[in-house]
């Protein structure tokens, strides 16, 4: 049965998975290949950002507990923690942060598209917003996974590796859990099964405009993160974004 | 274009040279011009001196941008709300955004930025020395709002009218970018000194450790200010050094007893016969000596840079790669059809 | 290596104005030149429509032609409206 908490953990997975991304993102800020790149990157960090701000609203105004989107990002543990275990994994090289960020704007992207009409108004209402960002996300990032596919010798290796390494968070996108199962039924969200032929579909078509192998489609898959059992990562990207904000009980920014 | 311009150096600026017909007939206008109503355009003849005096300012400039965005960005990751992050992260893309036209503004000068990077990475080109002192607390990023970007803006608004068409050009575009970048410092620091003891005093200590070398960021005094006397004739300078600093200070001091801070300087006082403050000596050994590479930031400062530059090589090459390779595709696709003739 | 080359960016405001000459940027090639003026120039909400052009591709009048190209025009002071003095009584014209 649809209860608040189901709302509100749904909602989170959303407002957690874009918070964490832009997080990582925002690492990045400065420091990317080029000044053009840097731009476009903290676009992205923005976007998402934003969008996890109208999640994380909206799933404390679900709760009624008075949390509101600093409460829920900055005094959650990180096994309250719902994100995806794609998102918070750790930008080791350029090549991760674009292959972690294509393999999550492809899912994103169809995602987004089913809760447009979703039966809530609100969730609706934020993901037809946040589309309007995330295709374009997604034509950069595949527009890049495609160029430094086919680039060098060097490039397509590291690509190569990148894809293979965060392969194996790409399979939670696509397993339902209770909450999952419950939003569906109540219309509010989608099926994430029904995700995976489109999803795999637009991976291959990228994958071979960049002559990129496509990783086994059945390797083991992690899984945890929707439901707040994370990698070792995000208790530390938590400690930094957090430890401001809870060095100061209570006060306003 | 101008390929292997020589390397702009303050010394040789002023070496006397036998002027040609041409110069002679730059420095009339300048001298019979207002300088703020002519423009130089990039096309346009010009003396060696000025594109050189020209090229040091605006990279000069644009490295500032670029440095300048790690001691804020270090705070992005750990500000206190995601307001602030939002704000902030904007602000500091915007910094890499301001770096950007200021690169392309020094281009049309000759000068490739693949060089303009090098020379700053090989410590051959210099970048605004505030940017090599630490952002402690989160309140440096409020009085680097406040201050350095409140002292920046000063310097700025003037060259929106220099004489070089795409430098002013440039700045008319960064200045109204950069209007909400002091108002957000501000911001923080209005909140800060409202709010608990312990935000107070760290709103204090960020003054306390900003404002001098807020005050150095105008430069050094005009009486050894090597440049300046050629900058302002051209143009490309158009208030001195020490008249930017008196502005900064007037406008500044208010603004902290608004925020109930305290300025550092114990002889900060009203001068009331020439209707601006007086206030106390500047360390310019400090200065210097931050300059030359011994702040407090400036080794981690190029690290970081010289790491990002050196990890995106494959990048670059990549997509430099990609594009030829297309290129190629499209003539070996192009050919064929026009072969085929009219039908 | 060297840069990626120059690309010069001109935007049409929301206004519906002609696209007017924002600034440049380095891009592999075309179509990463307008994904990178769409992040750098319209982060503002500045545009509706992005045309880039490779720097190299621009053809410019020389400096030194300007008076040739430029001045006899301003000789041409029956092409102004203001050259035909109108009696005030004359309306709408």
């Amino acid at each position: 049965m649809l209860t608040p908490s189901i709302q509100f953990a749904y909602l989170t997975r959303f407002g957690d998975t874009a918070l964490i991304l832009s997080q990582r993102l925002a690492e990045m800020c400065g420091k990317g290949p080029a000044l053009e790149e840097d731009m476009a990157l903290a676009n992205t960090a923005l976007d998402l950002l934003g969008q996890a701000r109208l999640w994380l609203t909206y799933a404390g105004e679900i709760e009624a507990a008075g949390r509101d989107e600093d409460a829920l990002a900055y005094l959650r543990g990180d096994r309250e923690f719902h994100n995806l275990l794609l998102v918070e994994q750790p930008s080791s090289s350029y090549a991760h942060v674009l292959m972690r960020q294509f393999y999550f704007d492809v899912w994103h992207n169809l995602a987004l598209a089913r809760l447009e009409s979703s039966t809530d108004p609100r969730i609706a209402e934020i993901a037809a917003k946040s589309r309007k960002e995330t295709a374009y996300h997604l034509r950069r990032s595949s527009d890049l996974i495609v160029r430094l596919g086919d680039g060098t010798a060097e490039s397509r290796a590291r690509m190569a590796s990148a894809a293979d390494s965060l392969w194996p968070y790409t399979g939670e996108f696509f397993t339902a859990d209770f909450v999952d199962s419950t939003m569906a039924e109540a219309g509010m969200a989608f099926d994430p099964h029904a995700l995976r032929d489109d999803w795999l579909r637009f991976v291959r078509q990228v994958f071979e405009a960049a002559t990129l192998h496509m990783p086994p489609l059945d390797a083991w898959m992690h899984k945890g993160g929707k439901q707040g059992l994370h990698t070792e990562h995000l208790s530390y990207l938590l400690a930094e974004m957090q430890v401001l904000h809870r060095e100061h009980p209570g006060a306003a920014w | 274009m101008q390929t292997e311009l020589p390397q702009a150096d303050a010394r040789t600026l002023s070496a006397p040279t036998e002027p040609g017909a041409e110069e002679r007939a730059f420095q009339t206008r300048f001298e019979t011009g207002i300088a703020a109503s002519i423009k130089i355009e990039p096309k346009d003849w010009m003396p060696d001196a000025y594109r050189r005096t020209l090229i040091r300012q605006i990279s000069q400039h644009a490295h500032s941008e670029i440095v300048g965005q790690l001691p804020e960005a270090n705070w992005i990751t750990r500000a206190p709300s995601l307001k602030r992050k939002a704000i902030l992260l904007a602000k500091v893309q915007d910094e890499a955004g301001h770096g950007l036209y200021l690169y392309s503004a020094a281009e049309t000068l000759g000068i490739s930025r693949d060089q303009m990077v090098r020379d700053l990475l090989s410590g051959k080109a210099k970048y605004s020395s505030i940017f090599n002192y630490p952002t402690l607390t989160w309140a440096d990023v409020g009085a680097i709002g406040w201050l350095v970007d409140g002292a920046a803006i000063i310097n700025q608004i003037p060259l929106c009218r220099c004489s070089y068409g795409p430098y002013a050009r440039a700045m008319v575009r960064i200045c109204k970018e950069e209007s909400f970048h002091q108002r957000q410092g501000f911001e923080i620091m209005m909140v800060l000194s409202s709010g608990t003891p312990r935000q107070k005093a760290m709103a204090q200590d960020a003054l306390d450790r900003w404002w001098w070398p807020s005050l150095m960021m105008f430069g050094p005094p005009d009486a050894e200010s090597a440049n300046s006397a050629q900058s302002m004739r051209w143009g490309i300078k158009l208030f001195s050094n020490d008249e930017l600093r008196q502005r900064f200070v007037d406008q500044t001091v208010s603004q902290a007893e608004y925020l109930g801070l305290r300025v550092p300087d114990p002889d900060l006082r009203w001068n009331g016969e020439r209707g601006q403050y007086d206030f106390g000596a500047i360390d310019w050994n400090e200065f210097r000596n931050v300059i030359k590479g011994n702040g407090p930031c400036n080794r981690e400062r190029m690290r970081v840079r010289t790491q990002a530059h050196e990890d995106g090589a494959w990048f670059r090459e990549a997509l430099e790669r990609h594009a030829a390779k297309l290129a190629q595709r499209n003539e070996g696709t192009a050919a064929p059809r026009a072969a085929q003739g009219a039908p | 290596m060297n840069d990626w080359p120059l690309w010069e960016v001109f935007i049409r405001s929301q206004h519906g104005l002609a696209h007017r000459h924002v600034g440049s940027l380095h891009a592999p090639d075309a179509g990463m030149a307008m994904n990178n003026a769409r992040d750098v120039y319209t982060r503002r909400n500045e545009g509706t429509s992005i045309w880039v052009v490779r720097s190299s591709e621009i053809v410019a009048s020389n400096p030194g032609d300007k008076d040739a190209l430029f001045d006899p025009a301003s000789s041409k002071v029956y092409r102004h409206p203001t050259f035909y003095p109108m009696p005030e009584e004359v309306k709408h014209i």
